[in-house]
């Protein structure tokens, strides 16, 4: 948990920059990770196995499955916040633990995770400030991006003033302050309602389309994943595997509106997912929250 | 989404009703032990309620109970004859200023003492293994046996113009009843931000003490308010015990024994002393909830998302 565990000199160094610019760098690379926690009384448990996936840059990838598929674990190892057993990852061609050094990347959890002591502003301020930017710079920052989530009325509140999907929009603003070229979001709209849900990823796409950003998603909602992404990566438990990637063709971002949700192309999809998911034929009725 | 207006954070004040309601119930408060002191003394049997040959309730006599009015008076009248010709409230006040500016060392010392081993425990796991044990072994070594260690091994201090003196040895031992909550409290208030919290931060590529400073001392102000308010209790009787113990003039804890030592030819003067030790608590808790209003903006919740 501390710093200074994982603070002496990275052994191989980032990947030579030139070597790598030439051709279109993957945002993420993911190359035959495993990943085994070993529990009490040396009882191990794997939660990945043999994972490879790639992420192009201003792409949104998904990753739906049940819970204790790995999905989560997955992206805590994309965003170093722990290490793969075996297999490598780079993001923009560079090692995970430099990538997380050089803040290529943003992230937002499931819970906001807003410190409560601090404004709205301060708030989304917090990563530019930890790394030194200005206070003049700050403040234009934090101002675009208010109004980029539509809270500038807000900017001075605390967040015990706003609701849970507000407190969620502040923490999407705060990932977006250095402008990462990546997004990794941990089911960041699992615990709001579904109406707010809704309109949350209606912003996302509209966000993601603005800023270019690539994004990878965890979330255990079929709809969800169907109507955000370009790619579906299908997940399936013990030991977690991907079973399959599923390539969404419903149009670019800023072709995604609201009407998406009522489109024939969008339950198809829909059941392709959910027939993934199931290994099976696809049950029940179309279009059906099933989380 | 259709902006809900914003509670603003001064409603959280009480309003001036509420503040006149609540400053009542303290007054009535106080008012209703000085009428159950009375009511006792007067309908009382004057050698006290006894079961069997335990006493339960104190004698109704003037000499073990005084008039609350005779006490209030006695700290208008000289306390002595010749160096002690001074109102008694007056010695009793440069009394409670003396303590409580030693207090308030042994206060400062104790809570420096204290955050610096909850740093060191929060950042080395076997550090608190190691420490936290003796921490709580040392709260149970009684105050009076190490009184006379800390007053021997003071005086052996000397170098250049400081010397060591016996008020400091007080402090010593105040700081010694002052560091134990501060300590145990500030531990868990740094170990208190969210996983979520610290992950962030890991993810940002801040280091420890950055984060230390950012995130978890600001998280650990819950916490940490309660102990400080502990600590200046502990403060306050770790002067006053000591004062008796090392033989300190000048001090609340002298002057209580000095009174009691004539209680028999002036009982209400006994209690001059013990007001001012309750007003030294009420000084130092009062500093207390002040620095809670300094620091209100570290004590908001965040509602659940």
């Amino acid at each position: 948990m501390s710093e200074a565990s994982v603070s002496s000199p990275e052994p191989q160094p980032a990947a030579p920059a030139a070597e790598v610019r030439d051709v279109e760098v993957p945002a993420v690379e993911v190359r035959g990770v495993d990943k085994i926690f070993t529990g009490k009384k040396k009882a191990t448990v794997t939660a990945l196995e043999e994972i490879e996936l790639t992420v192009a840059p201003g792409e949104f990838v998904s990753l739906i499955g049940p819970s204790g598929c790995g999905k989560s674990t997955l992206l805590r190892l994309i965003a170093d916040l722990d290490t793969p057993s075996t297999g490598t990852i780079t993001v923009f061609g560079k090692t995970a633990r430099q990538a997380r050094i050089d803040q290529e990347y943003g992230i937002a959890f499931q819970q906001a995770g807003l410190l409560p002591w601090r404004t709205v502003t301060a708030n989304i301020e917090l990563p530019l400030e930890l790394h030194g930017v200005g206070s003049a710079a700050r403040k234009a920052r934090s101002a675009e991006l208010l109004a980029l989530v539509g809270l500038s009325d807000f900017a001075d509140n605390y967040p015990d003033q706003l609701s849970g999907g507000m407190q969620q929009r502040v923490a999407i603003a705060r990932s977006l302050a250095e402008s990462p070229r990546l997004l990794l979001m941990d089911e960041p709209f699992g615990a709001l309602d579904e109406m707010t849900r809704e309109r949350m990823q209606t912003e996302l796409v509209r966000i993601c389309a603005e800023t270019g950003a690539a994004v990878v998603f965890v979330t255990h909602s079929i709809p969800e994943a169907v109507y955000l992404s370009n790619r579906v990566v299908v997940m399936s438990p013990r030991p977690g595997r991907i079973r399959d990637i599923l390539t969404v063709s419903l149009g670019s971002a800023s072709e995604r509106g609201e009407q998406l949700r009522e489109n024939e192309a969008f339950f198809e999809n829909v059941s392709k997912v959910r027939e993934l998911l199931h290994g099976e034929a696809p049950v029940g009725i179309r279009g059906v929250e099933t989380r | 989404m259709t902006p809900t207006p914003a509670r603003t954070s001064n409603s959280r004040a009480p309003r001036g009703n509420a503040t006149l309601t609540r400053i009542g119930f303290g007054i009535g408060g106080i008012l209703l032990l000085v009428v159950v002191w009375e009511l006792y003394k007067a309908l009382g049997p004057a050698t006290g309620v006894m079961i069997g040959d335990l006493t339960i309730l104190p004698r109704t006599t003037d000499l073990a109970m005084p008039h609350v009015w005779d006490m209030i008076g006695r700290l208008f009248e000289d306390g002595g004859t010749g160096r002690n010709a001074v109102p008694v409230w007056l010695a009793v006040l440069r009394a409670s200023v003396f303590s409580l500016g030693v207090a308030a060392v042994g206060w400062v010392v104790g809570v420096v003492v204290g955050l610096a081993l909850a740093v060191l425990m929060q950042r080395f796991r076997t550090a608190e293994s190691a420490v936290l044990p003796w921490i709580i072994l040392s709260q149970t070594v009684p105050l009076i046996a190490i009184a006379p260690l800390v007053r021997r091994w003071g005086s052996q201090i000397e170098f250049g113009d400081f010397s060591w003196e016996n008020w400091m040895s007080v402090a010593v031992i105040a700081s010694y009843l002052a560091f134990f909550p501060v300590s145990i409290g500030a531990l868990r208030g740094l170990n208190s931000p969210d996983t979520i919290h610290v992950e962030l931060f890991r993810s940002y590529g801040i280091g420890w003490w950055k984060t230390l400073f950012t995130l978890r001392f600001p998280a650990s102000v819950p916490y940490l308010l309660p102990a400080l308010r502990l600590a200046a209790a502990n403060a306050v009787i770790g002067t006053v015990v000591a004062e008796v113990s090392i033989g300190l003039r000048g001090g609340i804890g002298r002057m209580i024994i000095e009174y009691a030592q004539q209680a028999s030819g002036d009982p209400a003067k006994t209690w001059a002393p013990i007001f001012g030790a309750v007003a030294i608590g009420l000084v130092a808790a009062g500093f207390i909830a002040l620095l809670g209003v300094l620091l209100r903006r570290y004590r908001r919740g965040e509602s659940p998302a």
